[in-house]
């Protein structure tokens, strides 16, 4: 039993997490955000240039990492920044699908920085039930919509679920699809996120995709990236929430009222270790769930789900205890926690959000 | 990082389960299957059982009789004893004043008083609290005034854990008035079959006696039956208070008792369908076993780079709240899982050797309301969760 990193990833790590502490301030990310888009491509070249993306994809897919504890390292240094660059879309989401179909020509490009990818998977009805797709995949012609699919509007290329066979929630019948994003057949509406992000509606109709899967015989695939998504959005999420207990801990110990710190009245300061407790615990559960990503398929889904719902849970105390701590302060634009409370808290409306994972969590026990 | 245990350890955990299974007695067994009070024997018998073994004392130095475990080592120790429906280790003796005797005790103390401690033939108790001393400890009155050659102490002590089968109590009492509180305390070693010692039990709401009050009235005891030295007993006490919350997050109890929930939950019907299938108590369960999973890796997390057999003060203050959280959550739904079937009880049922004729409920339905109320007090003893947050807030965090 070892619960230190290894040496490399401990200076990814260190790395990252410096990079992002002096490159990647809170208006920078704002900047970012603002451009069209939604993120900043000279920054993306930079962090694609620090290995940081490489370190999503496994070495015999040309990468340097891709494991469980790779993703958590990269996104946990991420969170620290709530860095709006596409990570999750391309490196994980996107790319996941291409290692597992050993597509190694794509991946170069997207580890340097040259190729975005997006998975167009949740439909306007499919909320986030994994097996629910109704978009058709006839003869490598997909038609059907997707909705808010991450970072869609500056994709290059699209990773869409497509049923060719099976009733619309059957895990057999979905095959995964390479499609072109700016190719003939798809329209697509891009917007901004509340949490700063960007997603994407897509139409497609009749539009040419290659299979990545078997046909019908993705759904292993796609629950394999989902999953990788989730760990990535709770080492994500913890980032951000140690930014938050850091700054809510230092204003405790600055702000005064009464004469005294805000961190001297015990109702305070009480749930502020409440908050810590629960982040550790957050903490501990990802862990797990990223020590697991190569174990059997049920037992790594469950530790994934308890994972996303510990941090969906979590995460709201600790971006609601963030704002009421600070008080009127953390009402504003300007200051910077909020903005960490914000993408938490959004955090679990992606891929499954507290409830939708508790429900799967106790559903996969009998399986495991 | 890595989450799987070593062959070795793998042996280990073998090791103490087939140990246990060998030196048990099936009576013994089956007491803590079904919680059934133990008698003073029932808890000799099962520290001479680990004393025997040469572990009773495992995290003691090896000098004194101790294993040099890794910490991994002594988790699955505590995991295997739990799972093994053993007694506890009755921790006032072993566990609490060993480890002070061992860092302030003389070389004559630990000659006389260690290896007795092991052989049972001390049993200790704790003289800690006061009416007036509650979290507030170094408030306390208890009062110790050096007459030649001899302590003379009087004052009162709550909450006394099993003093009533004890022989034994370390008493903190107060020698220097005209300090500050914390200064002016000195630690005892008392023996109680003596004039001037009363012991009274309190009935707890559950209507168990676990917990006495002692009463001292000119209890007299030799000048050299103090630990450290005179007015700095604080330090000791402090030190004996983190080997109390050593091991407070009960992670092995509750994964056990989550087990017993489980199996009682698809068990227990509703509308003819299990409990666990009730979609409002089914969420209840989840929740609590993801907490108690990711308190699982909170702890080994702890105890590993903790490297000894007790934790850092901030690790454990915080596994000791959101152990004792866990651990009552547990509690809870295990009461409420039987429904009106936790509503019957008759407390000889949990003695030895009693049948109920006609049955009277579900198996096992009489046990978790109790034990409900039972569990409030692991909130509250070893500093309650509220001082534990003072000592996060003020030590972990800087407040």
């Amino acid at each position: 039993m070892d619960f230190q990193l290894s040496e490399e990833r401990q200076m990814l790590k260190d790395t990252l997490e410096r990079f992002v502490r002096e490159k990647y301030d809170i208006d920078t990310r704002h900047k970012a955000a603002k451009m069209d888009g939604g993120f900043d491509p000279a920054m993306w070249a930079e962090f694609a240039e620090l290995g940081a993306v490489g370190a999503l994809v496994p070495g015999e897919m040309g990468g340097f990492g891709g494991g469980g504890e790779d993703l958590m390292v990269v996104f946990e240094a991420l969170g620290r920044g709530i860095v709006v660059e596409p990570f999750l879309a391309t490196g994980v989401l996107g790319a996941t699908p291409l290692i597992e179909a050993g597509r190694e020509d794509l991946l170069e490009e997207v580890i340097a920085g040259g190729l975005h990818l997006a998975l167009a998977h949740t439909e306007p009805d499919s909320r986030f039930e994994m097996s629910q797709v109704s978009t058709k995949a006839t003869g490598g012609k997909i038609t059907g919509r997707k909705a808010v699919v991450l970072n869609g509007g500056t994709a290059d290329k699209l990773i869409v679920s497509a049923r060719s066979s099976g009733a619309v929630d059957d895990e057999a019948g979905i095959g995964l699809y390479l499609v072109d994003a700016n190719g003939p057949g798809v329209e697509k509406r891009a917007y901004g996120a509340v949490d700063g992000g960007h997603a994407a509606e897509f139409v497609f109709d009749g539009a040419p995709g290659e299979a990545l899967t078997g046909e019908g015989d993705g759904f292993a695939v796609l629950e394999k990236t989902l999953g990788r998504g989730v760990l990535a959005l709770c080492a994500e999420a913890l980032g951000a929430m140690e930014v938050c207990k850091e700054v809510t801990v230092e204003y405790l110990k600055t702000r005064k009222q009464f004469g005294a710190p805000l961190g001297k009245f015990q109702a305070l300061a009480h749930r502020m270790v409440q908050v810590v407790i629960a982040i550790e615990q957050a903490r501990s559960m990802t862990m797990l769930a990223a020590g697991m990503m190569d174990a059997p398929r049920a037992e790594r889904e469950r530790m994934l789900s308890a994972a996303k719902h510990l941090v969906g849970r979590v995460g709201r105390q600790v971006a609601e205890e963030t704002i009421q701590m600070h008080g009127g302060i953390a009402m504003t634009w300007e200051y910077n926690a909020p903005h960490f409370a914000k993408r938490i808290v959004m955090i679990d409306h992606m891929l499954g959000d507290e409830d939708f994972h508790l429900g799967r969590f106790m559903a996969l026990e009998d399986a495991a | 990082m890595d989450f799987s245990y070593t062959p070795e350890e793998k042996a280990f955990r073998e090791e103490v389960r087939s140990y246990l299974h060998e030196a048990l007695p099936a009576s013994l067994v089956e007491k803590g299957k079904k919680s059934l009070r133990l008698t003073a024997e029932d808890l000799r018998l099962w520290h001479k059982i680990l004393n025997d073994r040469g572990w009773l004392a495992w995290h003691w130095p090896e000098e004194y009789g101790g294993t040099n475990w890794t910490p991994v080592q002594a988790h699955i120790f505590d995991e295997e004893i739990v799972y093994a429906h053993a007694p506890r280790i009755i921790p006032f003796g072993v566990n609490m004043l060993a480890p002070c005797l061992i860092k302030f005790g003389t070389p004559e103390q630990k000659a006389h008083y260690l290896p007795k401690i092991l052989s049972s033939e001390h049993w200790w108790c704790q003289g800690y609290s006061e009416p007036g001393s509650g979290s507030d400890l170094a408030s306390l009155k208890t009062t110790a005034v050096l007459e030649g050659d001899e302590w003379v102490i009087n004052g009162q002590k709550t909450w006394t854990t099993l003093g009533h089968i004890a022989d034994h109590i370390f008493v903190l009492a107060r020698t220097n008035k005209d300090v500050k509180p914390q200064e002016g305390i000195s630690f005892f070693l008392v023996p109680m079959d003596q004039p001037g010692i009363e012991v009274r039990p309190i009935i707890t709401l559950d209507g168990e006696h676990e917990v006495n009050e002692v009463f001292l009235t000119d209890v007299r005891i030799p000048k050299e039956n103090i630990v450290g030295e005179v007015d700095k007993g604080w330090t000791v006490a402090k030190y004996l208070l983190t080997y109390e919350r050593t091991g407070i997050a009960g992670v092995a109890f509750s994964k056990l008792a989550m087990d017993g929930l489980k199996a009682a939950a698809a068990k227990m019907k509703q509308n003819g369908k299990p409990m666990k299938e009730d979609p409002f108590f089914a969420a209840r369960m989840g929740r609590i076993e993801v907490d108690l999973m990711a308190m699982e890796i909170f702890n080994l997390r702890t105890v590993a780079a903790a490297g000894g057999g007790s934790a850092g003060g901030v690790e454990s203050s915080m596994l000791k709240i959101k152990g004792t959280e866990i651990r009552q959550e547990i509690t809870d739904l295990a009461r409420r899982v039987y429904g009106p079937h936790a509503l019957p009880f008759v407390p000889e049922a949990f003695d030895e050797g009693w049948n109920e004729d006609p049955p009277m409920g579900p198996d096992g339905a009489m046990v978790p309301a109790n034990k409900y109320f039972n569990m409030r007090k692991v909130s509250i003893y070893g500093g309650s969760n509220e001082i534990q947050r003072n000592i996060i807030s003020k030590m972990g965090l800087g407040l």
